[in-house]
């Protein structure tokens, strides 16, 4: 490995040759700000906050793009340095609409942090910011022109990661603003609704709709029976909004966390993701079987579901029918829970933590609602978004004592947990499909080549002599390819493939809290494995629950109780823009 | 020339995308490019729509907003300034009935500044489509708004 | 009177040959030097181009025979030339006269510097408002490609080049190379983060070599006059002659081609014939030049001269403003353009330039504070030091040198009387 020495302040430091300065420094100690910057994204360079001196140039060179070399002697700290840094973020300052205390990343914003880092007290520069409406057409983003920097972040994960080009630059010089084609409202486009953009803009440009109030209004109303189911993806992320390790399973802490809130009950999508395992292998059985429709593909991750109908609607017929964990329960919670427990389908409010921006759409949907009246999901709220009503309440997450969900929702498996991260939905499949087929017990349960964050794995499974093909993507970039491959027939051999919209699958979905890089992500995803092996039951079809369901309501996988319930049809959403 | 036929002569590869859009907007009428014809625009080149909008939207050549079917173009910078310029804004903007940066009612006419033009030899300048109009005076604006209407 | 002090190389050929005509071209001794090019090798016009002097007629004045070098040096499948005829900056038309004058000695230019770094693909970039220089040199290309100057095995060396013409689409920062290149590649001109350069991955990702048309033009002449004499022409340190836009209120506007080392004054005065009236101050090299007041008009066209007042003379234009006008309303005029040319990419240059506007305005006005001057150079400085490109950087040299050579005129903008109400 070929180093190269350099100088930082008048320390001297050896790095490998090609070493950024911005990581030569942090490698010593030294940071160095920056906002374009996002390791995971090519290099921008556009912000010009991170620009430090270069002993001879007489420009200074940004920290984020420049490599460093034998010899080069940099001053990240001095007077020059420092002024340029303070005169750029306060040209930003002038340009965004300052209302820091009444803002949604109000403690949460980059841009906050280093004007407080840089100890600016004022900008010198008039406010030139004209006020613009938000763009709050979606169900589940809003965009705020006011608060842009036009760095440009939210463009490449959604051009390069996603694969949809939704935003981009439009207009040249300061009249350039970053918006979807033709100015259009963010629901006019063939936006997924993923919130991958929302995930990496370092201010309140572009962010979750808030369902917070409606929420508090519900718990608060006494007429309303106010029942919470938890993502699997939320249990091993929600720490890091309370200073602890991203991956941490706190599956405890949230549950205490949520009945303090004043949930009515608290109840764990985690129990549906196991429902969804028996009703989609089953239905994967009989399409094998029978001559249906194959690959089939998953159908739990909206921003996908959005992608496909919007996109390639004409693969719809391989989509599996199933709804997804959260629209199971919800449809539990109003068509099956409230006879349990004495109540009327409408005197339930049905909310659910999500890791997903998506997953707001996916509620509002028509079909997803009790009797063509009441939503089966009344309201979704992201992993931030909990976070946030757990301050406003002045719960103190992590000092919380653990408890445990409530019957009869509560009871999951390992196979349901690692649903969160991508691969988790195959091989939980796999657990349950495996056992039925060949009614023989799974020697090792642990099918490690779904897993992982390369975009597409595959892996092959011999069920009772069969060899069965399976195939996981994650990131509609990589869905795009599958689809392709479908088109031309070249998955014709696959029988199963598990597709999630998000990088790393749930555990880096939209609505996830900031600072996600792949290397956080992989932190999640390694949490979920170790929730799935500290749990008892690690296959869906031995939950006791899941099969006491059966037993007393639903009857048989793809019943007609099922069918009515549990499964759903998709829309034909292609339209040129 | 029609759509097919621009990127039959031009190449439909992304490099293409500004020759393109400019033989396009040639062949509309009112100069300028609907999000209809971005958007068929984009389907040929197989590019992301909001990439087209944003090449379109950048270049002080293409315009995705209705202009006149002659876009008077007058420049503004130091060395036509000095040389009077304003002067013949007012005259423009009088003769026309329009201000900087609008179109006539009958769609004839729209007035925009340019940067430099590269005529600085025959300051004042103006552009008019692909003609260069210098060392203009007010007899010469009148009589080249006057052809022009006579068109 | 005063003898003349122009030296026609690159010009010599205007007016006295229909340049419509490649036979006109090669009678007045046209591709002879190229001929002279293939018969050596690529590292002798290298060597010849590096020895000759010869800097960067766009404005940034890197010496052509290194970067030629760097390209050759290069190794790559494919290398490209880019001439740059966008020609943007305001009082610059010395591209256009080359292309509508004499096409043939760009093209030559191009053909010879093919030949010694290796290009096998050529674009001349030519701004989308220039109707005619596209016009001429689309014809000029036709015309080479028949006689077998571009295409394939060229005068029998087994050189494959060849020309193609690219359009721009009104947008000045498509002068900056980068920018430039961006523009061939489909996309809006945001110019990008450097390095890496041009010289290693331009282009497509490929060597490039990218140069004014200027400086095209020169190569010819360079290698059939010898680099020993053609560095005879200019000063010590600024080879060669200038094409010379002169344009503003002197009495005789037009192109003019002096040697290096001529003063400002003669140029003013003798090609100029001077102005009605008298001179407020000369802006050189265009909207992003410095502004001379008239007692520095004794300053020649060299670039130490300029480097060492720390100025750079850029591309050479001379645009004179006499007393008729007001020095803060032309320096309000270029930051007007930068502002409407800005490409948006970067902070300092999107969002500072338009604050420049707002704190010059005070001044205008008569409202603006102390306070505001020290603001004013600290945005200067940092536009200037932070900016992506060379539009961001060199945007506030109007105002940098006004405030450095007029400073009277911005206390003057600073109000007198602070009413306060203690």
């Amino acid at each position: 490995m070929e180093t190269v020495k350099i100088k930082i302040n008048n320390k001297e430091v050896e790095v490998e040759k090609g070493t950024l300065i911005l990581d030569a420094a942090k490698s010593i100690g030294v940071s160095i700000p920056t906002l374009c910057y996002h390791p995971d994204q090519e290099i921008k360079a556009n912000c010009r906050v991170c620009a430090v001196e270069v002993e001879g140039m007489k420009n200074l060179q940004t920290a984020c793009s420049t490599q460093a070399a034998e010899g080069m002697v940099i001053k990240t700290n001095s007077a020059k340095v420092r002024e340029a840094r303070k005169v750029n973020i306060e040209l930003l300052l002038a340009n965004h609409n300052m209302s820091c205390t009444t803002c949604i990343r109000n403690g949460n914003c980059e841009l906050q942090k280093i004007a407080a880092e840089l100890g600016i007290r004022e900008s010198r520069f008039d406010n030139i910011m004209v006020l613009q409406d938000k763009d709050e057409s979606s169900p589940s983003l809003v965009r705020n022109q006011n608060k842009c920097i036009k760095c440009g972040r939210c463009i490449q994960v959604c051009t390069n990661v996603q694969g949809l080009a939704i935003l981009d630059y439009a207009g040249r010089g300061h009249t350039s603003e970053v918006k979807p084609a033709y100015g259009m409202y963010l629901n006019d486009v063939r936006c997924a609704a993923c919130g991958q953009c929302s995930t990496v803009c370092p201010v309140a440009a572009i962010t979750e709709k808030e369902d917070i109030e409606r929420v508090w209004e519900a718990i608060n109303d006494p007429d309303k029976h106010v029942v919470v189911q938890t993502a699997p993806a939320v249990r091993v992320s929600i720490g890091e909004e309370f200073g602890m390790e991203p991956g941490s399973i706190v599956t405890g802490k949230l549950v205490a966390a949520l009945r303090a809130l004043g949930f009515d009950a608290v109840f764990d999508t985690d129990f549906t993701a196991d429902l969804t395992i028996m009703e989609e292998g089953h239905e994967l059985l009989r399409r094998i079987k029978k001559g249906g429709v194959l690959p089939m593909l998953t159908s739990c991750s909206p921003g996908w579901i959005n992608y496909i109908e919007q996109y390639y609607p004409e693969l719809l017929p391989h989509v599996s029918t199933c709804k997804s964990p959260q629209q199971m329960f919800g449809a539990l919670a109003k068509g099956y829970y409230p006879e349990k427990i004495g109540k009327e389908a409408e005197d339930i409010f049905s909310v659910s933590i999500m890791p997903c921006t998506a997953k707001k759409y996916e509620a509002q949907r028509s079909e997803m609602k009790h009797d063509k009246k009441h939503y089966d999901v009344d309201a979704v709220l992201t992993t931030r978004e909990l976070a946030r009503m757990l301050k406003q309440a002045g719960i103190a997450f992590d000092q919380l004592e653990e408890e445990e969900y409530d019957d009869p929702f509560g009871i999951s498996t390992g196979a349901a947990v690692i649903f969160g991260a991508t691969g988790g939905v195959m091989e939980a499949a796999l657990r349950t499909v495996y056992e039925v087929v060949t009614g023989e017990t799974l020697e090792n349960i642990n099918f490690t080549d779904v897993r992982g964050l390369e975009g597409i794995k595959e892996a092959a499974v011999d069920l009772a002599g069969q060899q069965v093909k399976v195939m996981v993507a994650h990131s509609l970039s990589k869905a795009k390819q599958v689809m392709e491959m479908i088109k031309s027939g070249k998955a014709s051999d696959y029988a199963f493939i598990e597709i999630m919209c998000c990088p790393g699958g749930c555990i880096g979905g939209g609505g996830q809290p900031y600072g996600a890089t792949n290397a956080l992500r992989q932190q999640r995803i390694d949490g979920t494995y170790r929730a799935d092996e500290a749990l008892a039951i690690r296959k869906s079809h031995e939950n006791p629950a899941i099969k006491k369901l059966y037993g007393e309501f639903l009857i048989e996988p793809l019943g007609e109780k099922s069918h009515h319930l549990l499964h759903t049809h998709y829309t034909n959403r292609k339209r040129s823009h | 020339m029609d759509l097919n036929e621009i990127v039959h002569k031009k190449g439909k590869t992304p490099d293409k995308l500004v020759g393109v859009l400019l033989e396009y907007q040639k062949t509309k009428n009112r100069n300028y490019l609907t999000n209809e014809d971005l958007k068929a625009v984009a389907k040929k080149t197989k590019l992301p729509e909001s990439r087209v909008y944003s090449v379109a939207t950048f270049y002080s050549l293409l315009s995705v907003k209705p202009r006149g079917k002659y876009v008077i173009q007058l420049c503004r910078d130091v060395p036509c300034y000095v040389n009077g310029a304003f002067n013949l804004r007012e005259e423009l903007e009088t003769a026309l009935q329009i201000s900087m940066g609008e179109t006539t009612k009958d769609g004839l006419f729209s007035l925009e500044y340019a940067s430099c033009l590269g005529y600085c030899e025959m300051a004042p300048v103006m552009r008019i489509d692909q003609k260069i109009y210098g060392n203009l005076n007010s007899r010469k604006l009148a009589e080249i708004i006057a052809e022009y209407r006579r068109l | 009177m005063n003898e003349n002090i122009e030296k026609k190389l690159l010009t010599k050929r205007f007016g006295l040959i229909d340049p419509m005509s490649i036979e006109d071209y090669l009678a007045s001794g046209g591709y002879s030097a190229l001929r002279k090019a293939v018969s050596t090798t690529p590292e002798t016009i290298v060597e010849e181009m590096k020895a000759s002097g010869l800097r960067g007629r766009g404005g940034a004045a890197f010496p052509v025979g290194v970067k030629m070098e760097m390209v050759q040096k290069a190794e790559a499948d494919i290398k490209y030339l880019v001439c740059n005829a966008d020609e943007g900056e305001p009082g610059n038309f010395k591209d256009r006269y080359l292309m509508e004058n004499d096409p043939h000695q760009i093209i030559e230019g191009m053909v010879i510097s093919a030949y010694a770094v290796g290009a096998s693909k050529g674009y001349i970039f030519i701004r989308g408002e220039y109707a005619r220089p596209i016009y001429m040199m689309d014809s000029a290309i036709k015309a080479a490609q028949e006689k077998g100057f571009l295409g394939k095995n060229i005068l029998g060396t087994g050189l494959d080049f060849d020309i193609e013409l690219y359009t721009g689409a009104g947008s000045y920062v498509c002068g900056e190379e980068f920018a430039l290149m961006l523009c061939i590649e489909g996309n809006p001109a945001r110019s990008t983060f450097k390095p890496p350069f041009p010289t290693n991955e331009g282009l497509y990702g490929k060597p490039t070599q990218i140069n004014n048309v200027e400086s095209f033009a020169n190569i010819p002449h360079i290698i059939e006059m010898g680099a020993k004499e053609f560095s005879k022409i200019g000063t010590k340190h600024s080879k060669g002659t200038k094409l010379v836009s002169l344009s503003g209120n002197v009495r005789k506007k037009g192109l003019f081609e002096v040697p290096f080392g001529v003063h400002l004054w003669e140029i003013v005065e003798n090609l100029g014939r001077g102005v009605m009236g008298s001179i407020k101050m000369v802006q050189v090299g265009g909207a992003s030049g410095p502004c001379l007041p008239p007692n520095l008009l004794g300053m020649k066209l060299d670039y130490k001269d300029f480097a060492e007042n720390d100025m750079s003379l850029g591309s050479g234009a001379v645009i004179v403003i006499d007393t008729k006008n007001d020095i803060l309303d032309i320096v309000r005029n270029t930051l007007e353009f930068f502002r409407h040319e800005s490409c948006g990419k970067c902070t300092p240059c999107r969002e500072g330039i338009v604050h420049l506007l707002v704190l010059l305005d005070r001044f205008i006005l008569g409202e603006a504070e102390k306070k505001d001057l020290e603001l004013l150079k600290s945005l200067i400085q940092t536009i200037e030091l932070t900016s992506i490109c060379g539009l961001g950087q060199a945007a506030p040299t109007a105002l940098k040198t006004t405030l450095r050579y007029f400073p009277e005129v911005y206390a003057a903008g600073i109000r007198k009387n602070h009413t306060r109400a203690i």
